[in-house]
């Protein structure tokens, strides 16, 4: 994996080629187990690639709250191996969380995530994390697992309101890229259910409920019609001043009816 | 494969078919006897039903050292908590010390498992860890090589809620089915029932007669 390009005039004096060169300054990762935070070169040689994922996950804002919807399965390369997994978590009574990417890793970030609930917990001062705040933590520490060639193979959608109702709809990506906006989606999602909703989305306001429900339905349908990696039962989660719970698994609506009409090719 | 391949190079795998059933009162696991190392069968008796506990078991599927080494582990550090609590340990705790390993040394395991169980909190629980080292709870799981060829079997024949006589018959055909089919699997169909009572083994050989010795041809001449 580490290629001999590094071995340029600029290393002189540095580490041997291929060697990992560590940027940070005074804070070395020596202080942390190998196995935790680089991509391991000992024992046999494994890809850190995703092994078993899920695929997307749709974000839509609405006027009051926000909508996160994905389906229930996570394959196992072109297996679709856990038909019945919930991609969608409720972190607090304020942010929603929709995990695609490695579900490992998923399960790895939500358990860091849920620690810092218990710890928001115990300060018992009744202030609960804000979504814009988790998706900014979130962003650093994708960034920084990115910088350290050992990344979490994860993309998602951080969704919720603030303490005073304000919606915030977020994605951050397994480079700590991240930003905000009324729509949102990962994997194949962000070719499909992106597009699909910015066109419906009126100029002059926000999405009404109604019509951010009827947008997740619809762009649910086409991601099991042209996504490989899709099963046709998903999850929603909604968040709003009143509430923030997962509801489901609901099942998608399908037309096949046409079939017949075609022939030949 | 290439000039200087060697076959004593090829790491021992537990090239496999496992599986593993809920139901009323304990779990059903089940899996074949083959410890293959490329092409040649290393061990055609092996025991792929390893304790954890007394009424905790795992299925190892994948590198036959790896997996052997993270269940050593998990027994040792399960019998530790098991000493300092007075409590037996739960199906849970064990299927997560398995996911802890398989998750945070993912670059350098090859290790499939299934943890499968009977405790007094939850009764009989299947927990799956496959590759990356996630955690998932399933009623009904197979694993390792052989499985991809029962996906279909098992869920045509597969209900929830199946009594215990009727789990075993579904398990020991289920991993004939992929013995039939996986060259990496074969040998006999190990069977495991555990529940409050703890481990009760069954042997089922996988001969046409389901006999365990068979006379071959005696002669070539009529």
């Amino acid at each position: 994996m580490m290629n001999n390009a590094f071995a340029q005039p600029m290393w002189l004096n540095g580490p041997a080629p291929g060697q990992f060169y560590n940027f940070m300054g005074g804070n070395t990762q020596a202080e942390l187990p190998r196995e935790l935070t680089t991509a391991g070169p000992f024992g046999t040689k494994h890809s850190t690639a995703a092994i078993t994922t899920g695929s997307s996950v749709v974000g839509i804002r609405y006027a009051g709250g926000v909508l996160v919807a994905a389906d229930t399965l996570v394959s196992y390369g072109s297996l679709a191996r856990y038909q019945n997994i919930d991609r969608v978590f409720k972190i607090n009574d304020k942010i929603l969380l929709g995990g695609s990417g490695d579900f490992a890793d998923i399960q790895s970030i939500k358990r860091s995530i849920d620690q810092k609930m218990i710890e928001d917990q115990c300060c018992n001062d009744g202030v609960v994390m804000k979504p814009k705040s988790l998706a900014s933590w979130l962003t650093r520490v994708l960034y920084n697992r990115r910088s350290r060639m050992n990344p979490l193979y994860i993309d998602v959608v951080v969704a919720g309101v603030d303490e005073a109702g304000v919606p915030f709809l977020g994605n951050v990506d397994l480079r700590g890229r991240a930003y905000d906006d009324y729509v949102v989606a990962t994997g194949f999602g962000r070719h499909l259910a992106l597009p699909l909703v910015r066109e419906r989305k009126p100029k002059d306001r926000d999405f009404t409920f109604e019509e951010a429900s009827n947008l997740i339905r619809e762009c649910m349908k086409v991601l099991y019609y042209r996504d490989t990696r899709s099963i046709p039962q998903y999850t929603v989660g909604i968040c709003s001043a009143s509430d923030c719970s997962v509801k489901g698994p609901f099942k998608v609506e399908e037309n096949w009816t046409f079939a017949e009409t075609v022939e030949g090719y | 494969m290439g000039p200087g391949f060697d076959f004593t190079d090829t790491p021992v795998s537990t090239g496999t078919t496992i599986m593993a059933v809920e139901f009323d009162g304990g779990v059903v696991i089940g899996a074949d006897s083959r410890t293959s190392s490329g092409a040649y069968v290393a061990n055609r008796v092996t025991d792929k039903l390893t304790q954890i506990s007394d009424k905790i078991y795992c299925c190892r599927s994948g590198s036959a050292a790896d997996t052997q080494a993270i269940a050593d582990i998990v027994a040792y550090s399960l019998n530790y908590h098991r000493n300092q609590t007075s409590k037996e340990p739960l199906v849970w705790e064990a299927a997560s010390e398995f996911r802890n390993f398989c998750y945070n040394y993912r670059d350098s395991l090859l290790a499939g498992i299934i943890v499968a169980g009977w405790d007094e909190e939850r009764g009989g629980q299947v927990y799956s860890v496959p590759l990356g080292g996630m955690l998932t709870r399933e009623s009904c799981t197979i694993g390792g090589s052989g499985s991809s060829f029962i996906y279909g079997f098992v869920r045509e024949h597969y209900r929830p809620g199946m009594p215990k006589e009727e789990c075993i018959e579904f398990v020991k055909k289920a991993v004939q089915h992929a013995i039939f089919h996986d060259g990496s699997s074969g040998g006999v169909v190990r069977i495991g029932i555990i529940d409050k009572d703890g481990i009760e083994r069954r042997l089922f050989y996988n001969t046409e007669s389901g006999e365990s010795k068979i006379a071959g041809s005696q002669s070539f001449i009529n």
